[in-house]
């Protein structure tokens, strides 16, 4: 009879703090995370520590840094991936702020700054090929403009960082609208009633509200554009000027068989990542999160 | 009325954007159906017969029954893994809930080429890469993610009132779910399967890394065609380009119908 009831406490104590049954629909999700994420990149981990030829566990981390070939992918990786994040959640700033509210053609002009998303990479790098190339329309127009050589925007950082803001565009374009849309209007509409002018109103109800969405649009934003590879190897330059980091690592893992070295180029990646993420996220926490709209 | 250059500066900004992308997609449009292009504004003749050429070179058909295989597969899969967790996280409060919520949101946050390398090296070992198993378990690790946190929120906005309304009324844990939750989570879950089966399609990287010969996905497929050429004319891969986005298109056309892009996020009535 104790024992009954001590059991049935023991439950009633756990379904207080929220263990129950339903947890148990838990299990499928927690083992696939475990099982397909977190194994393979603790097993990545310490693939890396393990150097393909021997000697020190770092040997891997300092031959990265060391080889200045290897070491510059950092940079060229950041010096592609902040500049198209950043004009990524700029640009859609504007855009956003007037696609606000109802308007006829509303739907039509939503749909036509989606469809980029649906090109691909490889659509877009033959298209930049062709229409930036030396004898493209661009150019074309270019040079009866009156300019004296065709520019050079392809298989240079040029090339890349165009491919990377058509297809982050988009994105970065749909997630601002929907924090945008998330700010209840009346809010504006109070502050234009107390006489607030629009630019005030924009700089001191709108933007407070909208920076936490931001933040996050910009991380995500960055994260598709760290990871840039198939376009940093087809309107690139993948030897040289953008030898990105995802290149480095799939070329070191696959092409070379060399997957310790792979797992360490990968670690460091997803290290380099990390701090731009949680540097975005630490500033967010000092921003106004409250109910109404920007949260996220 | 000081904001209207602003106004213009913006609108004028996005056409120019506009006008370049027409270029970029009419460059490639164009070179797919032309004999032959070489530095001129047009190409001397049109013709569709790199349509047909691409679709036997490259197997077409045999690599759209393999994305569509593969697309299908991870949408089902992920959807029955993803929306019991989602469901759990949604309305239980219980230790250790911090973590699987940072868990599950990991793999979006991560670049999928950082995971994707020891994944790969994993699937290696245990002999399952460059099989369709392998693609989609690859696959899986964005996307069950995905299903999760977009169906954490929506499963939030059902009333907990409706399952206690039904238990009162005699019904048992199966009923619940098949009876009353099943048709409120349909339009979430008609949601999320079709942005993780256009996430699916368009994923690049993971396929990349664990596709073999026979379980190449059309991304990937095009990539090795266009990284490949030279031996055959450019038109044969901007004609698969072109057919990869035109399938894009239609999946994107099928997706708007069912989900509000700008309602991603949070969802708050407009004003009329």
């Amino acid at each position: 009879m104790t024992a009954v009831l001590e059991r049935a406490s023991l439950r009633h104590r756990l379904a207080e703090k929220g263990v129950d049954r339903v947890l148990w629909l838990l299990v499928p999700g927690a083992v696939f995370v475990v099982l397909l994420f977190v194994y393979p990149f603790l097993y990545g981990l310490q693939l890396s520590f393990q150097p393909k030829s021997g000697g020190s566990p770092f040997q891997n981390y300092v031959t990265f840094f060391s080889d200045e070939y290897l070491a510059e992918t950092v940079w060229i990786t950041l010096r592609l991936g902040l500049p198209a994040a950043l004009f990524n959640v700029l640009a859609s700033i504007p855009i956003a702020f007037r696609m606000r509210g109802r308007f006829r053609g509303k739907r039509a002009l939503t749909t036509l700054l989606v469809v980029p998303i649906t090109l691909g990479t490889v659509l877009t790098a033959e298209g930049l090929l062709a229409f930036f190339g030396p004898t493209g329309w661009f150019n074309r127009i270019w040079l009866a403009l009156g300019a004296d050589e065709p520019a050079r925007l392809t298989h240079n950082y040029w090339g890349v960082l165009f491919s990377l803001i058509i297809t982050g565009f988009p994105f970065a374009f749909l997630l601002t609208l929907s924090y945008l849309s998330g700010i209840d209007p009346t809010l504006e509409q109070a502050a234009a009633t107390l006489g607030a002018s629009k630019r005030q109103r924009f700089r001191t109800i709108t933007m407070p509200l909208l920076a936490p969405g931001l933040a996050v649009t910009f991380c995500l934003s960055f994260v598709l554009a760290f990871s840039v590879f198939p376009s940093a190897v087809m309107v690139g330059n993948p030897a040289g000027e953008t030898h990105v980091m995802s290149i480095a690592a799939y070329e070191t893992a696959l092409r070379d068989n060399d997957f310790a070295m792979g797992s360490a180029i990968a670690m460091l990646m997803a290290l380099v990542m990390l701090i731009v993420i949680g540097v975005v996220l630490i500033w967010r926490t000092t921003l106004y999160r409250g109910a109404t709209g920007g949260k996220g | 009325m000081k904001a209207r250059p602003a106004v213009w500066l913006t609108w004028g900004a996005l056409a120019f954007f506009m006008l370049n992308l027409a270029g970029i997609v009419g460059a490639v449009v164009t070179n797919s159906f032309a004999e032959s292009w070489f530095g001129t504004w047009l190409p001397d003749g049109y013709t569709g017969k790199w349509y047909g050429e691409a679709w036997r070179d490259y197997r077409l058909l045999d690599v759209l029954v393999v994305t569509f295989q593969v697309a299908i597969a991870v949408v089902v899969i992920s959807v029955l893994i993803g929306v019991p967790t989602a469901y759990a996280l949604a309305r239980r409060n219980f230790p250790g809930k911090k973590l699987l919520n940072v868990l599950f949101l990991l793999p979006i946050l991560m670049p999928p080429m950082t995971y994707g390398i020891p994944l790969a090296t994993v699937l290696y070992k245990f002999h399952l890469a460059g099989s369709m198993a392998g693609v989609i378990a690859a696959n899986l690790v964005p996307a069950v993610p995905f299903v999760v946190l977009t169906m954490t929120p929506f499963i939030e906005q059902i009333d907990t009132k409706i399952e206690a309304a039904a238990r009162m009324c005699g019904a048992n844990t199966v009923a619940i779910f098949t009876r009353v939750l099943a048709p409120l989570l349909v339009p979430g879950i008609l949601a999320a399967s079709i942005l993780v089966l256009v996430r699916t399609v368009g994923m690049f990287e993971l396929t990349f890394l664990t596709a073999g010969p026979t379980s190449q996905t059309l991304v990937v497929s095009l990539y090795e065609a266009m990284s490949s050429a030279g031996i055959r004319p450019q038109q044969m891969v901007d004609s698969m380009a072109v057919i990869y986005t035109g399938s894009m298109l239609l999946l994107l056309v099928i997706a708007l119908r069912f989900v509000n892009p700008t309602q991603l996020v949070t969802r708050l009535k407009e004003p009329a």
